[in-house]
């Protein structure tokens, strides 16, 4: 064991100082590769960082919510279907919801207005999002004008900021009471936006959903986990719509590591040549080349995962921000929590570390099995 | 030591440019000795020197190398046996460039497992021996014809081979350096190592070193050869 320890690491430190002797060769292909991996890694830990927030948010989100479908659009659903819903068993609580879209025609953005169940806001006042008070400029005690649905104007002073933790869909939202909303919009006390309910147990939500769609045949149903499906997808296509821009960069990147790692040069076939000459197997020779794919693999991968950890959890991504956050004008600003999803940190590795090292290793091979005699000649 | 019954080497066998190098040589090389194969070029010298050392199989015939026959071993085998018994040195030196007169020389040791010191510690020694220990840390390219010569020679005397193998090594040199080459092949000769040299150069074949000389013409032994 111990000499094939110290067989190991001889062969290692050979390797080591064959790559330094190409230097320029192995440090273009680094940083190449590095590059390559931190903007994959960059993504992968956004996206997935993304979904996990989102999901975070949404855990507290109701589990079920009713919607008045008019010919296929929604519509504003009377609060008077209430009644119905609760007297579905295994309902433990149903409440009517007011929130909207105000276009904002200063900033160019739109608002998620809603009427706040938990905040303590009195009449005339209202709490904002980072997003809107970057877009306006606007802090506590200063006012805000609103066009109403009949083109009136009514100032509302913003008690305070939406708290930074919930960035990710508080950004553009603006909490008011449920007297200003409905003033706003020109709402009446008998209509709400849709309906929101809790049930006992989540196993019997499919069953409750039905007997909705039955007693309020107007009505659609939709439940937390289609919500957050919804968001997994955005996330994904947006991840996605990444990749692809990626995918030039990564194919010019697998033909140039293709290029580098498969083709051998004269002068790299003449010393492996003379490898064999002075002794060595033809696994000997592989194994050398084995740990230089992967000793330039490896630290790129490692630098490049870290690079993009970096990226991603300490400045914000930002490079990926104008595409990857937020579908509004008002991109969040936030901190991502760090997730790291070991699974996709393993696919990257087995398409990155693994078939570079193969692809070192395969020429190596084909060189290596010639008979040594050939650098007598 | 060394013994060869009817072996024969053909390139490109089957093919148009089919060439028979070795035609049939039976030989006898006996340890201790420094014997010389001499020809022109084209006579199969260096055929018959990467027979000798396990470097390529013949196509036919048999050889034996201290008493173990290696016609027919599979390629561990047969570098197991080259890289323990045969030290080789060669025309065209074939240093590894861009690492130092140190590595180079080390290189033989590493796929034998020994401890990095240990074979650090041996190859400063023939450095040493070879007066060119201050050059242990100079890259081998910066070395002088005669110095990257000797390092050749601590290269192959890594192992600690019984046989040392020299292909027309002393083709690049002047007269000055091929007599330092065969006073140091002298020195291993007396230090019990057998020399198996290929040249057609009179300085070598007529040394006093050599006590074998085996004319080679066309793949075989001439016939007035030895």
């Amino acid at each position: 064991m111990k000499s094939w320890i110290d067989r190991q690491r001889n062969i290692i430190d050979y390797t080591l100082s064959s790559l330094l002797r190409r230097k320029r060769k192995n440090a273009a292909l680094y940083i190449v590769y590095t590059l390559v991996v931190f903007l994959l890694a960059s993504v992968i830990f956004f996206t997935h960082s993304l979904k996990k927030e989102g999901a975070l948010v949404l855990k507290e989100a109701p589990e079920m919510v009713v919607q008045r479908i008019v010919a296929g659009r929604h519509e504003l659903i009377p609060v008077s279907y209430l009644d119905k819903i609760k007297n579905i068993p295994g309902v433990s609580a149903a409440t009517g919801r007011l929130w909207g879209y105000y276009y904002d025609p200063i900033s160019g953005a739109n608002y998620t207005l809603m009427v706040s169940e938990d905040s303590p806001l009195s009449s005339g006042r209202i709490e904002i999002g980072e997003g809107v008070s970057r877009a306006r400029l606007a802090f506590e005690g200063d006012t805000l004008e609103f066009r109403t649905y009949d083109g009136s104007i009514i100032e509302l002073e913003v008690s305070g900021l939406i708290s930074a933790e919930s960035a990710l869909v508080s950004s553009d939202l603006i909490l008011m009471t449920e007297d200003d909303f409905r003033r706003l919009f020109g709402i009446s006390e008998e209509l709400a936006t849709d309906l929101v309910l809790r049930v006992g147990n989540p196993r019997e939500l499919s069953v409750i959903a039905l007997k909705i769609a039955e007693l309020l045949p107007d009505t659609r149903q939709i439940l937390r986990d289609e919500i957050l499906r919804t968001y997994d997808a955005v996330f994904d296509w947006r991840g996605g719509l990444l990749l692809v821009i990626l995918s030039g960069g990564l194919l010019a990147f697998i033909i140039f590591a293709w290029d580098k790692a498969s083709g051998l040069s004269a002068e790299e076939r003449r010393e492996i040549g003379i490898l064999k000459a002075v002794g060595w197997e033809t696994s000997d020779v592989i194994q050398a080349k084995f740990w230089e794919g992967l000793v330039v693999s490896l630290s790129a991968f490692s630098t490049g995962i870290l690079l993009g950890y970096a990226h991603v959890f300490f400045t914000a991504a930002k490079l990926f921000e104008p595409v990857l956050k937020g579908w509004a004008v008002l991109y969040p600003h936030f901190k991502l929590t760090p997730f790291v999803d070991g699974s996709q940190l393993a696919s990257l590795f087995f398409l990155s570390v693994v078939p570079y090292t193969v692809a070192t290793i395969i020429p190596s091979w084909r060189a290596a099995i010639v008979d040594p005699d050939t650098v007598m000649r | 030591m060394i013994e060869l019954k009817d072996a024969r080497k053909t390139f490109n066998a089957g093919k148009p440019d089919e060439f028979m190098a070795i035609r049939g040589i039976n030989l006898s090389i006996e340890a201790n000795k420094a014997t010389v194969l001499k020809g022109p070029s084209g006579s199969g010298k260096t055929t018959l020197l990467s027979l000798i050392g396990c470097m390529a199989r013949p196509t036919s015939g048999r050889i034996w190398v201290l008493g173990k026959e290696i016609t027919s071993l599979p390629e561990r085998f047969l570098t197991e046996i080259r890289r323990k018994t045969f030290g080789f040195i060669f025309q065209q030196l074939n240093l590894i460039r861009g690492i130092t007169t140190l590595e180079n020389v080390m290189l033989p040791a590493y796929p034998l497992g020994g401890a990095y010191s240990s074979i650090k510690k041996r190859a400063l020694l023939l450095l040493d021996l070879l007066d060119i220990a201050p050059k242990a840390n100079s890259r081998v390219e910066r070395l002088s014809g005669g110095e990257a010569q000797r390092v050749t020679i601590a290269r192959a005397l890594m192992n600690d081979p019984a046989v040392i193998i020299a292909d027309e090594a002393t083709a690049h040199l002047d007269t000055e350096l091929t007599l330092e080459f065969l006073e140091i092949l002298g020195k291993l000769k007396d230090d019990g190592k057998t020399l198996l040299l290929a040249s057609h150069d009179p300085l070598v074949y007529e040394s006093k070193v050599v006590d074998r000389v085996v004319n080679l013409r066309d793949g075989n032994i001439a016939e007035k050869g030895e």
